[in-house]
Parts: C-alpha cells; sequence; structure tokens
C-alpha cells in the first residue's frame, strides 16, 4: 500500500466511521429502559398489591403523583443542561407553595391570578439565582446553596410554626387537583404539555438549542459570539418558574404545608435529570427522559412502601441512582471517546 | 534591555525584599484580621447592647456559643484543604449522621463503647474513600458526587436508624462532650479540636503536601508538570475528611445525648460558607485554616447573638446563605479590581523592560 | 478601488511584552493570501484581531473601505470576517448540522427548526466541498480535518467575505490537504479573500497568490509568489544574523545521559529513538502539531506511551510518573507557560521551590523561611526582576516568568534539562538571557534536550538538531550542517523515501 493510499483510507475510514455504534445505542436506549422499568416496577407493586393500580385513587395518585416532580426536574435540566446546577429549587416551591396559600387565605382572589402570581414569584426568585451566576462568574453550586437556605430561612421566619390549613384552599382548586379528564388526572396533564413546550423550546428554538450549545463547550460559545450571559440567566429563570409551578401543583394535591414543604427536593431532581439521561456536565439530555426519569423516581417513592421497603430508605435511593448515573454516564463517555480514537487512527 | 545592562546586573546582584506589601497591608488586610476583629466587635456589642446577653452567666453564654459551633469547626478543617485544591465535598453533613447513627446502633446492640465508636469513624472513612475513588479515579466532577453521597449517606443513616433516637448513652461520657473546662467557657471538646487543627494546619501550610495542595488548586495542570501526585493527594484529603466526619458524628451523638437520622443536617452550609467567608477561595488554589476557622467562629458568634434577641432560631439559615452569597459576591468583584489595577499598574516594578 | 480589508500600523501589547509593534496586512478579493513568520512573529495575534477576540492598542482597521471596530467575535461575523482556528471549535453534542447553522437555524413558518431544510443545506454546503459528512451525527469524533470541513461550510453559510485559515493544514494529511487546498481555490473563485497562515512552504507557494511576512511582531514584506523564491521568504522570515544572538558556548560532551529507544504513541509518534549527551544541546526540530512537544512529555512521564523504551545514565525511567521522572535528574521546562509551567498567583518563592518542597524540608516541615532562602538563590542567579520574593508571579513581565520556571528546576539539578520553546512571548534582551543560561548549563555537563519552532534559536543553540515530521524523526544534522534553509525544508516535507 502506497502513502498516498493509506492516506485516503485513512480520510474514507473517518467520513464513514457509524454514527450508531454499540455504546450510542446503549446511550438512545436511555429512555426506552426507563419505560421498561417503569412497567415492570408498577407492574410488581400492583402484583404484591393489586389496589396500588387498579383502584380509582391507586390510578389516581400514580399518574398525578409524579407531576410536580417532572415540572421541577424539568426547570432543573434546562440548568443542568448549560453547566450549571439548581440546588435552591426546593426552597422555591416551598415558599411558593405557601405564598398561594396564604393569598388563597387572606384575599379572595380568583385562583388563575394566584396561580399567575406563584408562578411569578418563582420566576422572580430564579432570576436572583440567574443575575447573580450571570454576572459574578461565581459557581452556581454556591450561589444556589446559599440562596436554597435563604429562601428557606425566609420561610421559616415568615411561617413559623403555622400552617396552611386546608380550609383555606377554595374547593374548586382542590377539585383541579383530584379531577381528571379520559380518566387521566389533570395534573399530569399540566405536567405533559410542560414536558412537550419545553422540548418543543430545547429542540426546535433557536436559543434552546443554544444552550445546548454553552453546556457542551463554553469556550467555543464565547468564540462563536452566543450571548453567554443571556443564557445563562434564562434557565435559571425557567427553572424558578417551574419550581413555582410545583409549589402550586403540591398545594393542589395536598391543600395543607408548612415550612419544610420541598424540604431536599432539589436532590430527586437532580436525580430525575441524571437519572432521564442529562450529562451532569452539560450539553446533552432530552427533555422525555426527564420526564421519563421524574415519573421513574415518583413511582418508586410510593412503591418502596407496598414493596415493604420503609419509605425512610428513599433518600438513599435517590442518592444511589444519582451516583449510579452519573458513574454510568461517564463510563459511556469514556467507552464512546476511546471509539472515536480508534476510528480516527484506524 | 541590552545584553551590555544585563552585564553590568550581573556584577551587582539584584537583593530582594522579602516581602512586598508592608507589614500593615499583609496583617490588616488580610480577611482573618478582618474576621477576628469582627467577632470581637459582635461580642463586645453584644454584651452592651444586646439585652440578657450574659445571663445566667457569661460561661454560660461563650460556652453554648462554642459547644454550637465545635461540629463546623472540627468539619471546616479537611474541607478547607478540599477546597485549596478547588474540589469540594458537600457531604461531611450527612458522613456525620451515618457515623452518628452507626455508632449510636452499635452501642444499642451492646458492643463496647469505644468499639462503636471506632465503628463510626471507621464507615467514615470508608465513605471518604468512595467519595475520593469516584472524584479522582473515575474521574466525575466533585460537586456532583457530593450532591449525590450528601443524599446516599444522609438516606442510608435515616434509613439504619428508622424513627427511633437512641439517646441512653453514658452519663459521664455525654456530661464531658456537652460540659466545660471548670471555671472556664472553653467546652472539654475544644481540647479535642486543638490537635486536629495544630495537625491540619501544619499540613496546609508547613509540609511538601500542603505546597501540592495548593499548586493542585492554583492549576492541577501545572501541578502534574511539577511532579505533585494529583490523584493521591486529592484522594487522601476525600478520606481525611470522611475520618473526620465520622469524629464528629461520634462526638456530636455524645454532645446532645442522641443519635438521630438528621444528626448534622445542612451542616455543609455552615463548613462552606465559614470557609469561603474566611478568605479562601472557592476555585481553589488560595487560603488560610485560620480564616475558614475565623469564618466559623464569626458564624457561631453572629447567631448566638441573634438568637438571644429572640430572632428565633431559624434565622440562622437566613444569615448563612446571606454571608455565603455576600462574601463569594464581594470575593468576585476584589478579584475583579484586583485584577484591573494589575492590568494598569506597572507590571515590573523594579524592571526595567 | 477600496482593498476587501487593510490594515495599517496595528498595536497590541500584553502587558509588559509587545505582540504587534506594527502590523500591515492588505487582502483584495478573490485572493489568497499567505501570512507567514515564525512562531511569536504575532500572526495570531493579527488573527485574533481580525476576528473580534482582541482589541487593537493603535493603529487603522478597513474592511471594504470603512473603518470598523469590534468588540466581539459576534460582530465580527457579522461584519463577513470567518476564522477558522488551528483546533477547531465545535459544539461537541450538537449535530454537524447544528454546528453549522447554531444561533441561525433556519425556521419553519411555525416558528420551529426547519430540520429538513437544515439538512438539505448542510448536505449542500458539505457537497460543495467534495465530501460527504453525516448532517446529522454529532460533532464529537469527527477527524481533526472533518471538523475543519464544518468550520469551512459554516464559514460558507455565513456568506463570509474574509475567510481566515489559521494553520488548517497542521494536522492533516496528504489528501485531506489536497482536499482542503481545492476548496481554498473554489472560495477564492467565488471572489472571497482568503487569509492562509502556515508554515508549509509547498502549500504556500502551489496555493496562494501573494506572500506576506511577518518578524516579531512587525510587516517585514509583502511579495507576489511568482516573483519570489523559497529561500527568499525564509531569508525574510529569519532576517537578523544567526551566529551573533546565540552565544553557545563550547562544552565538553561526554556520556550518554538520555536514551530514547523506539518509543511509540499510537496516532501521536512512532520509533522515535535517540540519545542526549552530558553536555549536549539536542534540539527537536519541525512544524507546531508535528509531535515534538509529545514526544518530550511521554519522556518526563505526563503522558502515557505505547512502547519503547526510556533511559536516564542507564536507569529506566518510570512510565506516566513525572515525580519519578524527577527523582532520577529529569527537568522540564514546558511548553504553555502559563498554564504548565508555574502558577500566576503564587509568589514567586513559591514558584521556585514547589519542584524541590520535598527536599527542601526539615523532618517533614517545610516553612516559607526556607523557600525564601532556596528561593533568592537561583533568583540572584538567574537574575529575576522582582522587587520582592512573595510577589505574585503573575506581576512579573514575560521574560522574568520564564526565568522563574527556569529557576525552578534548575534547583533540581538536573541531569537532563528539557525545554519545550524557552523563549516563547519573552522580550529580544531576555530572550538572550534565557540562550546563555541554557549554554552556561550545558558547559556544567548537564544534557538539554531543547524544542524550538524558531529556527534561527535552533540552529544558534544545538549541536546536534533533529528533526521531527509526522511524529517520526525524518532528518538528523550536526551543527555545521544545519542551514536555516535545509532545517526548513525538511521540517516541510515528508522524507523522499516512500515507506512501503
Amino acid at each position: 500500500m502506497t502513502l498516498q493510499e493509506a492516506q485516503s483510507s485513512r480520510t474514507a475510514a473517518t467520513t464513514a466511521v457509524p454514527s450508531r455504534s454499540v455504546v450510542e445505542r446503549l446511550i438512545r436506549a436511555r429512555e426506552l429502559s426507563l419505560v421498561i422499568i417503569i412497567i415492570a416496577l408498577i407492574a410488581g407493586t400492583a402484583g404484591a398489591q393489586p389496589s396500588y393500580l387498579f383502584s380509582q385513587g391507586g390510578w389516581r395518585d400514580l399518574l398525578r403523583g409524579p407531576a410536580m416532580l417532572i415540572v421541577v426536574a424539568i426547570g432543573e435540566a434546562m440548568v443542568i443542561l448549560t453547566r450549571n446546577i439548581d440546588l435552591s429549587v426546593g426552597s422555591i416551591l416551598g415558599l411558593t407553595t405557601y405564598l398561594c396559600g396564604d393569598l388563597m387565605h387572606l384575599t379572595s382572589l380568583p385562583n388563575v391570578v394566584i396561580v399567575v402570581i406563584g408562578l411569578a414569584f418563582g420566576a422572580a426568585l430564579g432570576l436572583i439565582n440567574g443575575l447573580l451566576v450571570a454576572f459574578l462568574n461565581v459557581p452556581s453550586l454556591v450561589i444556589t446553596l446559599g440562596t436554597q437556605y435563604a429562601f428557606r430561612g425566609v420561610a421559616v421566619l415568615w411561617i413559623g410554626g403555622r400552617f396552611i390549613r386546608p380550609e383555606w384552599v377554595p374547593n374548586s382548586f382542590k377539585h383541579f387537583g383530584l379531577s381528571q379528564i379520559l380518566t387521566i388526572p389533570w395534573l399530569l396533564v399540566v405536567a405533559v404539555i410542560v414536558m412537550l413546550a419545553s422540548g418543543w423550546f430545547l429542540s426546535s428554538r433557536r436559543t434552546g438549542r443554544e444552550f445546548y450549545a454553552l453546556g457542551s463547550n463554553p469556550d467555543a460559545a464565547i468564540l462563536y459570539g452566543l450571548r453567554t450571559r443571556q443564557l445563562t440567566l434564562i434557565p435559571f429563570v425557567l427553572s424558578g418558574l417551574l419550581a413555582g409551578l410545583g409549589g402550586i401543583i403540591y398545594l393542589s394535591i395536598f391543600a395543607t404545608g408548612d415550612s419544610k414543604v420541598g424540604f431536599g427536593f432539589e436532590f430527586q431532581a437532580i436525580a430525575a435529570a441524571v437519572v432521564g439521561g442529562v450529562a451532569i456536565t452539560g450539553g446533552s439530555g432530552r427533555i422525555w427522559g426527564v420526564a421519563l426519569g421524574g415519573f421513574f423516581l415518583a413511582t418508586l417513592n410510593t412503591a418502596l412502601p407496598v414493596l415493604n421497603v420503609p419509605s425512610l430508605w428513599q433518600q438513599a435511593v435517590v442518592g444511589l441512582l444519582i451516583v449510579a448515573a452519573i458513574t454510568l454516564d461517564r463510563a459511556l463517555f469514556v467507552a464512546r471517546q476511546r471509539q472515536a480514537r480508534k476510528a480516527v487512527h484506524a | 534591555m541590552t545584553a551590555i545592562s544585563t552585564e553590568k546586573n550581573a556584577k551587582a546582584p539584584p537583593t530582594y525584599l522579602v516581602h512586598d506589601k508592608s507589614l500593615f497591608r499583609r496583617v490588616w488586610l488580610r480577611p482573618e484580621a478582618v474576621l477576628s476583629s469582627s467577632i470581637v466587635l459582635i461580642v463586645v456589642l453584644s454584651m452592651l447592647l444586646v439585652p440578657n446577653y450574659l445571663r445566667p452567666s457569661a460561661d454560660y453564654t461563650f460556652s453554648t456559643l462554642l459547644l454550637n459551633a465545635i461540629p463546623i469547626l472540627f468539619l471546616l478543617l479537611p474541607v478547607t484543604l478540599i477546597i485549596a485544591t478547588g474540589d469540594i465535598d458537600l457531604s461531611v453533613s450527612s458522613v456525620l449522621g451515618l457515623s452518628s447513627a452507626v455508632f449510636g446502633l452499635g452501642y444499642q446492640a451492646g458492643i463496647p463503647i469505644w468499639l462503636a465508636a471506632l465503628l463510626g469513624v471507621i464507615v467514615g472513612g470508608g465513605v471518604g474513600i468512595v467519595n475520593g475513588v469516584l472524584v479522582t479515579i473515575i474521574g466525575l466532577p466533585s460537586l456532583a458526587v457530593t450532591i449525590g453521597t450528601l443524599a446516599l449517606f444522609r438516606g442510608i443513616a435515616v434509613g439504619l436508624l428508622g424513627t427511633t433516637a437512641i439517646t441512653n448513652f453514658p452519663p459521664p461520657l455525654t456530661k464531658f462532650f456537652s460540659g466545660s473546662i471548670p471555671g472556664t467557657p472553653i467546652p472539654w471538646q475544644v481540647l479535642f479540636w486543638l490537635a486536629p487543627v495544630i495537625a491540619f494546619a501544619v499540613l496546609l501550610h508547613f509540609t511538601p503536601f500542603g505546597r501540592g495542595i495548593f499548586a493542585i488548586g492554583r492549576s492541577s495542570e501545572m501541578a502534574t508538570f511539577s511532579g505533585v501526585n494529583v490523584v493521591r493527594t486529592r484522594l487522601i484529603l476525600f478520606v481525611l475528611s470522611g475520618l473526620v466526619a465520622g469524629a464528629v458524628g461520634v462526638f456530636f451523638t455524645l454532645q446532645y445525648s442522641n443519635a438521630i437520622g438528621s444528626n448534622g443536617s445542612g451542616f455543609e452550609l455552615q463548613v462552606v460558607t465559614a470557609i469561603v467567608l474566611g478568605g479562601v477561595s472557592i476555585w481553589g488554589g488560595r487560603g488560610t485554616l485560620l480564616g475558614a476557622i475565623a469564618g466559623g467562629l464569626f458564624i457561631a458568634s453572629f447567631s448566638k447573638s441573634l438568637q438571644i434577641l429572640g430572632v428565633g432560631d431559624d434565622a440562622i439559615y437566613v444569615i448563612t446563605g446571606s454571608a455565603l452569597i455576600i462574601s463569594v459576591v464581594v470575593s468576585s468583584i476584589s478579584g475583579r479590581v484586583s485584577i484591573r489595577r494589575r492590568r494598569k499598574g506597572s507590571p515590573t516594578p523594579a524592571g526595567g523592560e | 478601488m477600496s482593498h476587501l480589508l487593510e490594515i495599517r500600523g496595528v498595536k497590541k501589547s500584553f502587558g509588559a511584552v509587545a505582540a504587534l509593534v506594527t502590523a500591515d496586512f492588505v487582502l483584495d478579493a478573490g485572493s489568497i493570501h499567505a501570512l507567514v513568520g515564525e512562531n511569536g512573529a504575532g500572526k495570531s495575534t493579527l488573527v485574533k484581531i481580525i476576528g473580534g477576540l482582541h482589541g487593537r492598542d493603535d493603529g487603522q482597521f478597513l474592511l471594504e473601505g470603512n473603518p470598523v471596530n469590534f468588540h466581539s467575535t459576534a460582530a465580527a461575523k457579522d461584519a463577513g470576517i470567518a476564522v477558522i482556528y488551528q483546533e477547531p471549535t465545535l459544539f461537541p453534542d450538537l449535530s454537524v448540522a447544528e454546528n453549522i447553522f447554531v444561533g441561525r437555524q433556519p425556521y419553519t413558518n411555525y416558528g420551529t427548526i426547519d430540520r429538513a431544510e437544515m439538512r438539505r443545506a448542510t448536505r449542500e454546503l458539505i457537497g460543495r466541498l467534495g465530501v460527504s459528512i453525516d448532517p446529522d451525527r454529532e460533532a464529537r469524533g469527527l477527524s481533526i480535518a472533518d471538523q475543519q470541513i464544518v468550520e469551512i461550510a459554516k464559514s460558507i453559510s455565513l456568506n463570509a467575505k474574509v475567510v481566515i485559515m489559521d494553520e488548517p493544514t497542521a494536522s492533516l494529511s496528504g489528501a485531506e490537504v489536497d482536499r482542503l487546498m481545492g476548496i481554498a481555490r473554489q472560495l477564492r473563485d467565488e471572489d472571497k479573500g482568503l487569509i492562509f497562515i502556515s508554515h508549509r512552504f509547498d502549500e504556500v507557494f502551489s496555493l496562494c497568490d501573494t506572500i506576506t511576512v511577518m518578524r516579531d511582531g512587525a510587516y517585514i514584506a509583502t511579495n507576489p509568489t511568482s516573483a519570489v523564491t523559497e529561500d527568499e521568504v525564509i531569508r525574510q522570515m529569519v532576517g537578523r544574523s544567526v551566529d551573533n544572538l546565540f552565544p553557545k558556548q563550547e562544552a565538553k560532551i561526554g556520556d550518554v545521559v538520555l536514551d530514547v529507544q523506539a518509543l511509540t504513541s499510537a496516532g501521536v509518534f512512532s520509533d522515535v529513538s535517540f540519545q542526549v549527551r552530558s553536555g549536549e544541546i539536542v534540539c527537536l526540530a519541525g512544524l507546531v502539531g508535528a509531535g515534538r512537544s509529545e514526544i518530550a512529555r511521554a519522556i518526563f512521564g505526563v503522558d502515557r506511551y505505547d512502547s519503547g523504551s526510556v533511559k536516564l545514565s542507564h536507569n529506566e525511567v518510570p512510565k506516566h510518573e513525572p515525580s519519578g521522572a524527577m527523582k532520577l535528574g529529569i527537568g522540564f521546562v514546558p511548553e504553555d507557560r502559563r498554564k504548565q509551567g508555574f502558577a500566576l498567583t503564587a509568589s514567586v518563592q513559591t514558584n521556585i521551590a514547589l519542584t524541590i518542597r520535598s527536599s527542601l524540608a526539615k523532618l517533614g516541615i517545610l516553612t516559607s523561611g526556607m523557600e525564601v532562602s532556596n528561593a533568592a538563590t537561583w533568583a540572584h542567579r538567574l537574575q529575576v526582576k522582582t522587587r520582592a520574593l512573595d510577589t505574585e508571579a503573575g506581576m512579573l513581565s514575560g521574560g522574568n516568568q520564564q526565568k522563574v520556571v527556569l529557576a525552578k528546576w534548575l534547583a533540581t539539578e538536573p541531569k537532563l534539562l528539557i525545554v519545550d520553546e524557552p523563549t516563547r512571548g519573552i522580550d529580544v534582551g531576555t530572550k538572550a538571557e534565557v540562550h546563555r543560561l541554557i549554554s552556561e548549563l550545558a558547559g556544567t555537563g548537564v544534557a538539554v534536550l531543547m524544542i524550538s519552532s524558531e529556527l534561527p534559536e535552533v540552529l544558534g543553540m544545538a549541536d546536534r538538531v533533529l528533526v521531527v515530521h509526522e511524529g517520526r524523526i525524518t532528518e538528523e544534522f550536526a551543527r555545521e550542517d544545519a542551514t536555516p534553509e535545509a532545517v526548513m525544508y525538511a521540517a516541510t516535507h515528508a522524507p523522499e523515501v516512500v515507506p512501503t
């Protein structure tokens, strides 16, 4: 073989790298395996206790329970996509729940207005995070660890030992939490709408794609001339907004709440995102994967007690899933790199 | 600069000052000094202005202040070193909880208390290895790993203990760990603390290992090129962190005579805040252990005054969270100002280039 | 008629170092203009100013006759300037099509990104370049050549009037280079202006219409390619008289210190064997990307290698363990001073004492006093210009920073000192001092392995020159046989013998 031939075969090899390798397929299988795991989990649990699935309340709770986690996890995922993290979603959720509950108690505003206020409030708290991270060049971890406690502290100071009384919450609002359309709870419909909207935004709008670009290679984003500050800020606002929505969903399900609402919920949101296939280092992941991750985690939380695992182990499971998911992603990434290198030098 | 002037310099070699800045700027414009003065100021102002600050006695006030602070003061020792390398360990508070659970359960199961305590410390060291291996060998970001293990270790602690609380620890021990040296406001625990403080301070500031820590924090690539074993150094620090958090789990349990799953919950915030407040750069490579300790005492004295003022224990969340944000904001802005000053100023005060 | 792009008297300094003294450059539409010069001549700085990454301190910048002043890369891009950097900067997680169109993807009537249209446009763009890359595959894992194709497609889709290629061929193979040159000619025929930066003269001469030479941050000459020879361009690049600047002293050449046998790292370098004797300065010459630094990094243990052996004074140097290499007596002044050489935020004394921190310590204890006494000795010996020893090393000028790095390694009293681009980005006066130091060091019996892209430095310092071409040592020159022309020729051309 002459040198010229060797070189042209090398060129051919690089362009002919199969874009769907085994590793690639494993990554793409993430959502499918989640669906299978969820079905198996539900089937197994229903086998142990049929009313878990085959009763009106069981069916409804199974479907509406995950709504809160799904919407909050989607917000968290957008932040993680841009190579940041938001540890304050649990606190934002709690504060919004209480704000809305108090507004229902103290005012006679229509539900819609209260919901809008709650969403705006969540977004405003997210804006605080976003501004601090985007303009100060400080790790989002530190900023949102700080706001997590600051927001929680505000909730504790404001609420103290009080709690939202169920009678404060208008019946129409509670009814919405219970109502179904074609046996599908409205709350799940809300979560699905959020999923579709944000999935569409991330995959089909320029700004959404720029989130991926920024998380994928921040240096290139600067060289390319992307508006990196805006792209850092917007996900935090959306995350705050969706955490606010999570708080509203909480209120419509439980119609009560104290200063501890949403405590530790950031871990669940992060776990749902990384289990759903969002890379903790940013730049890759799909929203419906996140939604499935959220559905899986929430279902697991209700299934564990039925399966005779005390609910106390819930948090350990969440932690384990986070560690396992990022380790798996890392292993797949390394395998892929190795494959790519082999292809180039083949 | 020409070759000729080089020759001249060669005949009269330059002499160097040991320090660039004046003694005043080196000592008094440091975060340690600012914080220590603030602590004194807070205490003095509180004595003057806060009613009941010294009730029932000054000794009581200061010993409770120190007892509240002591777990944080322990935990921040290894975490300061970890942050100096540019990593972070958020899981210390959960390791504390896990060790507390293991210690409590071991004691309840009837094994000798010293063995139960040792078990708690060993478990701490073990989970430290888990963190360290995931970060250094698997190559995951320490932030992501320790967020995961923060949930995981806490979850195991809660799962192990369930809703029970183990409270029947031997009174002499609990009295010792919650008590103070007679006639002083200084808790006995401070004596236990002194040895690790000295050890960690020496390790960070006065050993080749410590130079390696700062080198990694400044640039881990540069450290590798200078012969620092980056993987080993980071791994050792995570193990040390686990061991210390394990020991604190035992002390904390005895101090409050209570082993529950939520022991130490939220301490990671106070630890990180104390360290950043104390002038240790969150990016690594800069800071002192003394500063971190001053940061811890600052939070403790401030929240003590607020607590006596009746603002409530929960105010500490707002205070600490805000303090963390303010301190990173200030250091970020002052960092930018000093870079700008550096760009403007003459880069070689004594050079002629 | 005005020129497409015109640069007059542009100046740029970074701190104390002047990167551009006076840059002049004129580009016409429908032409390919080569920009050549040694490393550090200011080509990259000029490119970054044109591309909007750096501002300029002084001078004029006209685009189609209008004065412009870019404050961001986005502004330059909007004005029709596309820069293709040597290391392409793609988004690895995005598809090829999205990498080309990110931020300006076509929308359908429903406000959704029109993937079909984007795919079609990408296929067409890449097809015009005579290759086929799946528009839907992720950019991660593309070969450098394919990444460059994507970058070029991006610049075409931007409808850029000016396309700058910064050493695009450095990591390409022969067939890939031919393809790239075909594309460049095609762009020229579409009336675009191309700036082509390369060290490979065969490419420059076969492709470009005009050649502008820069040296030491200044404009030297612009020649029509037809009116100039390779030798003349090399002379313009090298410029100064070689002998005066580099006072290599006579040194007694002794026993073999470094013995490298058949060192191979797949895809990086292969079958590298050479020796360096005590008192000898051996230079690895060659183009950027030829694998010189990678060989040095493998010897020192920063990088892994697949096979072969490295011995220092007959002792096996451990693989992938810099501290082991240091123990045997190897010192390494790395290429990237700011990232690898020293810590900007650490004091002069801490930097110097870092390599010998273990031997300085007494009973395991190391105080800053011990560092000071050690650092002062070396700072004196190297005449580091700093007011105090606890000054942050980042505050010093480039030359003095490099002296700190040298001090840090001389303090280890090495038997072999590897210096990678020891005078990059430092002023001429300090350069001479660094050369004197290295030469003195060889005089005391230290073996020196030097990597340099500056020919005069190579020719002035080296006892022997080894030319590295595409990961292999292809040529060896003794000091007396090494002429600039011969070394440059060997570095830019594959060896005559085609391997079978």
